[in-house]
């Protein structure tokens, strides 16, 4: 005999409704189910209809994150258990555009993301026969954990200033960069720092630091942004104080 | 580093700076000035005491950058509170004039204050 | 950005833009707890207006600061003071705790663990406030 919980999940069919509204089912509450098992029971064999991402069900590819009672959560790293009696409430994330049910427009970060330019920049690559670039476990260390990122957007989603500004080009975006940036073997600085030093990049961030207490992956995108505010601002003032340097 | 100049980073520098300078001094001199002399918790120090300490140049400098870092501090914040709780963007104009306008005002008001002072 | 091309067209289905409520910050503990930190700036340029008028009274000699302290313990500023000051120490706590997530600090090839850099900021606020002390009531 197992428990059940009510999940009531977000529906929002554009061709038949306006606005999204709740439906409630009933789902087994085992102790070794996460939220997506409960989604896929009512997929399997509740209701056909309702329409979720999800893909690796185990905390790497992403993609199945939602509001849960109003925290943005990874639905495959949360226990149903762990919000009994219930009932849950299951959301699409916000702060983006909803597309059918949980289903939300990841357009605008995909963009945001390959502004930043995520990948190693060279000024120019050496030859083959130089070898490969080596880099000390010290080196490794300073972007480590901004490499964690899955781009799953839960910190866009609690993220109010991005709420508010869409343009703000957000928590895992200026991450991704710094995790570039702090790289021995990256040279692409100076490009990314073109969108960066924007005030849609890093200045319009209050620090609210909601992006990282969500973050799943303990990437830490607040204090990203901030190490890259005190880098640039301080970068600033030396061309302030010193406008002969460098250009 | 800059791509382009701006004055968002010295501005945020100013309110980094500011930020740490009020976190460090505010509350000792609120807890004195505020609460344990007027209210007699301890023996409030002499006015030539006190006259002696604020009249001191380098004293009148650092009150001068206490008065400004801190006005500037709370300006920009006070700012963004604005935009962030209650979605006031399209004022900016206005809010921006309030916020650091008033800064400069009681940055000035402090530097007058100061430099007759004695 | 996507926000003009993602419009409504004929060949893709219409999105649900929910909008963010002006009263948001209400709605989570952690948000309130943001802006209340925020609103901490007000407070801060209280005190700045507040320790003003104690020069202006220092300058205008004994009796101007003696009105200044009688002024200063009537109830209303009080109370005002009262709530500056929690809101002072608010920003303060939070600004340190913070203080490491900006700061990253090397010291021999190596990275200070977070914790050191918010007790250095905890130890200099202790000098800070021990040397306030001594000047002022020397
Ligand atoms: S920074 Fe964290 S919360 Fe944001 S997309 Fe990456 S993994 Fe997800
Ligand atoms: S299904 Fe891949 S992260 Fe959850």
């Amino acid at each position: 005999m197992v428990d059940r919980i009510t999940v009531e999940v977000a529906r929002y069919r554009p061709e038949k409704e306006a606005e999204p509204s709740f439906q409630a089912y009933e789902v087994p509450c085992r102790k070794d189910w996460v939220i997506l098992d409960g989604l896929n029971h009512i997929k399997d064999h509740l209701d056909g209809t309702l329409s979720y991402r999800w893909s690796c069900r185990m905390g790497v590819c992403g993609s199945c994150g939602m509001t849960v009672n109003g925290e943005p959560k990874l639905t495959c790293a949360t226990f149903l258990a762990d919000y009994a009696p219930g009932p849950l409430r299951v959301e699409p994330l916000r702060n983006f555009p909803i597309i059918r049910d949980v289903i939300v427009d990841i357009d605008d970060f995909m963009q945001k993301l390959s502004a930043v330019k995520p990948w190693l920049i060279r000024d120019a690559e050496k030859p083959l026969a130089e070898g490969e670039y080596r880099q000390t476990p010290a080196q490794l260390d300073e972007y480590k954990q901004f490499s964690m990122c899955i781009n799953c957007m839960l910190c866009y989603s609690a993220c109010p200033v991005y709420g508010l500004d869409p343009e703000f080009i957000g928590p895992a975006a200026i991450a991704l960069a710094q995790r570039y940036n702090l790289d021995s073997r990256d040279q692409g600085a100076r490009q990314r720092d073109e969108v960066l030093s924007k005030h849609e990049g890093i200045w319009s961030c209050t620090f609210v630091g909601e992006c990282t207490k969500v973050c799943p992956k303990h990437v830490d995108p607040a204090g990203a942004i901030q190490r890259y505010k005190l880098s640039s601002a301080m970068g600033s003032v030396k061309d302030f104080l010193m406008p002969w340097r460098g250009k | 580093m800059m791509a382009r100049r701006s004055i968002e980073p010295l501005v945020w520098i100013l309110f980094s700076v500011g930020g740490v300078v009020a976190a460090m001094f505010v509350p000792v001199l609120l807890f004195l000035f505020g609460f344990a002399y007027p209210l007699g918790w301890l023996a409030s120090p002499s006015h030539a005491h006190l006259v002696a300490v604020v009249g001191h140049p380098l004293v009148r400098v650092l009150l001068f950058f206490l008065c400004t870092l801190c006005l500037l501090h709370a300006a920009h914040r006070f700012r963004y509170t604005l935009y962030d709780g209650l979605q006031l963007q399209h004022l900016q104009e206005l809010i921006l004039l309030v916020s650091y306008g008033g800064a400069f005002v009681g940055s000035v008001a402090a530097g007058v204050l100061l430099w007759q002072f004695g | 950005m996507s926000t003009e091309r993602n419009r409504y067209t004929e060949f893709r289905p219409r999105w649900y833009r929910p909008k963010m409520s002006t009263w948001w910050w209400l709605k989570r503990w952690s948000s309130l707890a943001f802006i209340l930190r925020e609103l901490s700036s007000i407070f801060i340029a209280w005190f700045i207006y507040f320790f003003l008028r104690l020069v202006h009274a220092l300058g205008r000699g004994d009796a101007a600061y003696r009105e200044f302290l009688a002024w200063a313990a009537s109830p209303g500023i009080v109370v005002l003071n009262g709530i500056t000051f929690a809101f002072v120490l608010f920003h303060a706590v939070t600004w340190f705790n913070l203080a490491p997530q900006a700061m990253v600090v090397h010291l021999g090839g190596k990275r200070l663990p977070g914790a050191l850099i918010a007790g250095a900021n905890y130890a200099a606020w202790v000098v800070a406030t021990a040397l306030v002390l001594w000047i002022v009531s020397r």
